[in-house]
C-alpha cells in the first residue's frame, strides 16, 4: 500500500479543458450503467435487429446466398426508403426500453442525496451538469439508432452502384435526423421525470404513461371522433408523422370510414369520411412544446438548492 | 493581507422576503468564523459566494474575483463542503472524490491520486473502497472534507462541520481545520453555530443577526488587546503610591474597591516589573488577571446591539 504525506497541498499541475469538464459525468455514469450484466445483455440484443438488416441487404445483392436459400429477390423487402424508416422505427422501440432502463435514476439518484450542490459548487454550470446526464442517454441511443442505421446505409452502398447512392444520399440526413429527434426527446422527458419524481421505479413508470396513456386517450378520441386529431396527443403517433415525413412517406390521408345517415323519407343516405392526419407542421409543434416543457422543469429543479420563496 | 471575501453592499432576497441585507466589508483572516443564530443568513451567504443565488443587489469577491462575472474562476478556487448530506451514491468513497476532483479540471490519473491523498489525510485511507452509502454520520462528514479539499483549493468553506460528530470525532476534526489553517495554503471560511468551534479554529469573525453584517472582529487583534487589560488583587502596603508608580511607568492604573487596581499596560512594561514595584511598596500581589472577552461575550453583544457597530471593526458600511 502506498505511503502518502499526511499534508494539505494545493494542486499545481495543468488542468483539462472547461470545455469537456462535463464529459467527466457521463464516463463515471456509462461505467456504472454497464456494470449492471441485465442492461449490457440487452444493449448487445439492441444489435440483433442491424444484424438481420444487414442479412438482408446482403442478400439482395448475393444471387449465389439466395440460390442457396431458394428465395426470389423478389419476396424480400426492397432497399429503399421505407426500409431504412422500418429500421428506424425498430431501433426506436429499443431506443425507449433502453431509455426506460438507464434514465430515471441519473438527476433522481443526485437529487435524493443531495449531490447537486457538490456538482454545482464546482466550475460546472447547472447546463453543463444536464449536458453531462444528456451525453449519457444520447451516447447509448446514437449507438443503437443512427449509428448503425448509417453503417447499414453505407454497407447498402458498398455492394451497389453509385447511382444508387446518389438517388437515395438523402435517406443519410433522414436517418440522423429522425434518430436524434427520438433521442433528444426521449432524453429530455427522461431527465425531466428523473428530475421530478426520486424514486426510480415510480420514474420509469412515469416515463411509460407519458408515453401509453395519451396514446389510449388519443385512439379513444381518434374513433369516438371518427378523426386522427388524437394523433396530436400521442408522442408515438406524432414522432411517426414525423419520421415518416423526413422518409418522404407522409400522407395526409390514411383511411377513410363510411357513414350512414337516415334521411327524412327513411332512406339511408352512405358518405365517406377521409381520415386525415395532423399536419406535420402540428407534429413537429406538438415536439417542440413537449421539449420546451421538459427544459422549463429542468430549468425548475436542477438547482444546487430549492428555494422556498 | 489580502483580502479573502469582499462584500460589496451584497443583497439577496427570495420572493419578497430579504435575507441578506447590503452586506459590505472585507474579510482577510486564514480562517474566518461566520456565526449567527438559526435564520441569520449564513448559509444563504455562503449559496451566493458559490452562484448559488443570484445577488438582488450588489455583489462579493473572493481573492478579488467577481462572484458573478468570474463565477467559474471562483468556484475553481473554492472548496465546499456542506452541511447536509451530500454524496453521489452507488460510488466508493475513493471513486466519489475522484469524481469531484476531475469535475474540478484535474486530469483523471491525478485526480484518482489527489483522492488517496485526500482521504488519507482525513483519516478514511483504510475505509477508501467501501461505498459512501454504507458509511456512519461521521465518516460521511470526513468524505465530505475530502471532497472540499481534494482539488487543492484556496478558500475552504466549511458548512457545520462538526454537525452530529461525536466528541472524539469533532476534536479530529478541529484538529484537522486548524492543521490546513496553520499550513498556510488555504484560507478557510467556518460556518457554525457553535462558539467553541470557532473559538478554537478561527481568527476572525463575521457575525450575522436577521440579515445583517453585526459584528466583523479579528479574534487575534481581540486576544492582544485583552493582554494588555490586568486586574490585581492586592494586600497590605500603600496602594495610592503604588498606583502612581505604575503611573509614572506610562501605564494608565485606577483603584478599584479597596483592594483592586486596573490598569491598562504598556508594550514596554512587563508583568515583573508590576512584582519589583509591588516588592517596592510593601503590596502583595494575591492575583493577576488578564482581562479577557470570550468570543461568547462578543457575540452576545453583538447579538443585543443588533444592527449598532459593537466590536471590533464593525459593520454594515464600516469594516
Amino acid at each position: 500500500m502506498a505511503v502518502y504525506e499526511n499534508l494539505y497541498g494545493a494542486y499545481e499541475g495543468e488542468l483539462h479543458s472547461p470545455l469537456s469538464r462535463f464529459l467527466v459525468i457521463p464516463r463515471y455514469a456509462l461505467r456504472e450503467v454497464f456494470k449492471s450484466k441485465f442492461f449490457t445483455s440487452f444493449f448487445i440484443l439492441c444489435f440483433i435487429y442491424p444484424l438481420i438488416a444487414s442479412i438482408l441487404v446482403y442478400l439482395h445483392h448475393n444471387a449465389n446466398a439466395l440460390a442457396m436459400l431458394q428465395i426470389n429477390v423478389r419476396e424480400l423487402l426492397p432497399i429503399n426508403a421505407s426500409f431504412f424508416r422500418t429500421f428506424v422505427e425498430v431501433q426506436g422501440y429499443f431506443a425507449f426500453i433502453l431509455t426506460i432502463l438507464v434514465a430515471p435514476p441519473l438527476i433522481s439518484r443526485d437529487l435524493s442525496n443531495n449531490a447537486l450542490p457538490l456538482y454545482l459548487c464546482r466550475p460546472l454550470s447547472r447546463l453543463e451538469y444536464v449536458l453531462g446526464k444528456m451525453a449519457v442517454i444520447v451516447f447509448l441511443l446514437s449507438l443503437i439508432t443512427w449509428v448503425p442505421g448509417l453503417l447499414l446505409f453505407f454497407f447498402q452502398v458498398s455492394l451497389t452502384s453509385l447511382t444508387w447512392f446518389w438517388s437515395n444520399v438523402w435517406i443519410i440526413q433522414s436517418i440522423f435526423l429522425s434518430s436524434m429527434l427520438w433521442i433528444t426527446l426521449l432524453s429530455l422527458l427522461a431527465l425531466a421525470v428523473s428530475a421530478v419524481v426520486k424514486w426510480r421505479v415510480v420514474a420509469s413508470g412515469a416515463l411509460l404513461g407519458i408515453f401509453f396513456v395519451p396514446s389510449a386517450f388519443g385512439e379513444i378520441v381518434n374513433n369516438l371522433f371518427l378523426t386522427r386529431a388524437g394523433h396530436l396527443i400521442s408522442l408515438w403517433a406524432t414522432v411517426n408523422n414525423i419520421w415518416l415525413g423526413l422518409f418522404g412517406l407522409f400522407k395526409r390521408q390514411t383511411g377513410s370510414v363510411r357513414g350512414t345517415v337516415t334521411n327524412p323519407i327513411y332512406e339511408k343516405q352512405f358518405f365517406d369520411i377521409a381520415l386525415l392526419e395532423p399536419p406535420l407542421w402540428a407534429s413537429w409543434l406538438v415536439v417542440a412544446i413537449v421539449c420546451a416543457v421538459c427544459v422549463l422543469v429542468l430549468t425548475r429543479r436542477v438547482r444546487a438548492y430549492e428555494v422556498i420563496r | 493581507m489580502t483580502n479573502v471575501i469582499e462584500l460589496d453592499q451584497l443583497s439577496v432576497t427570495f420572493g419578497k422576503r430579504p435575507i441578506l441585507k447590503s452586506l459590505d466589508g472585507a474579510l482577510s483572516g486564514r480562517a474566518i468564523g461566520l456565526l449567527g443564530p438559526n435564520g441569520a443568513g449564513k448559509t444563504t451567504l455562503i449559496h451566493t459566494l458559490l452562484g448559488f443565488h443570484p445577488p438582488t443587489s450588489g455583489t462579493a469577491r473572493i481573492f478579488g474575483q467577481d462572484i458573478t462575472h468570474d463565477a467559474k474562476q471562483v468556484r475553481s478556487s473554492v472548496g465546499y463542503m456542506p452541511e447536509n448530506d451530500s454524496f453521489v451514491a452507488k460510488m466508493s468513497c475513493v471513486h466519489f472524490v475522484r469524481l469531484m476532483a476531475e469535475l474540478s479540471g484535474i486530469p483523471s490519473d491525478h485526480a484518482l491520486e489527489r483522492a488517496h491523498q485526500a482521504l488519507f489525510y482525513v483519516g478514511l485511507g483504510e475505509a477508501r473502497y467501501r461505498p459512501i452509502d454504507s458509511y456512519s454520520l461521521g465518516m460521511k462528514q470526513l468524505a465530505k472534507l475530502a471532497q472540499a479539499i481534494v482539488h487543492g483549493p484556496k478558500l475552504i468553506i466549511l458548512d457545520e462541520p462538526t454537525n452530529g460528530l461525536d466528541p472524539p470525532t469533532r476534536s479530529r476534526m478541529i484538529s484537522m481545520i486548524r492543521k490546513i489553517r496553520d499550513g498556510g495554503r488555504a484560507r478557510i471560511l467556518l460556518s457554525s453555530h457553535l462558539l467553541r468551534d470557532v473559538e478554537e479554529c478561527c481568527d476572525e469573525i463575521l457575525v450575522l443577526k436577521d440579515g445583517n453584517l453585526v459584528a466583523n472582529c479579528n479574534l487575534e487583534e481581540e486576544r492582544k488587546a485583552n493582554r494588555k487589560f490586568i486586574e490585581l488583587e492586592t494586600r497590605g502596603g500603600d496602594r495610592a503610591a503604588f498606583a502612581e508608580a505604575i503611573t509614572r511607568m506610562g501605564c494608565e492604573c485606577a483603584l478599584s474597591g479597596e483592594r483592586r487596581l486596573k490598569l491598562i499596560m504598556q508594550e514596554t512594561v512587563e508583568i515583573s516589573d508590576l512584582y519589583r514595584l509591588a516588592l517596592e511598596h510593601g503590596i502583595q500581589i494575591r492575583r493577576l488577571n488578564f482581562k479577557r472577552d470570550s468570543l461568547e461575550d462578543i457575540f452576545l453583544k453583538a447579538m443585543e446591539n443588533g444592527h449598532a457597530p459593537s466590536v471590533g471593526r464593525v459593520n454594515n458600511g464600516g469594516l
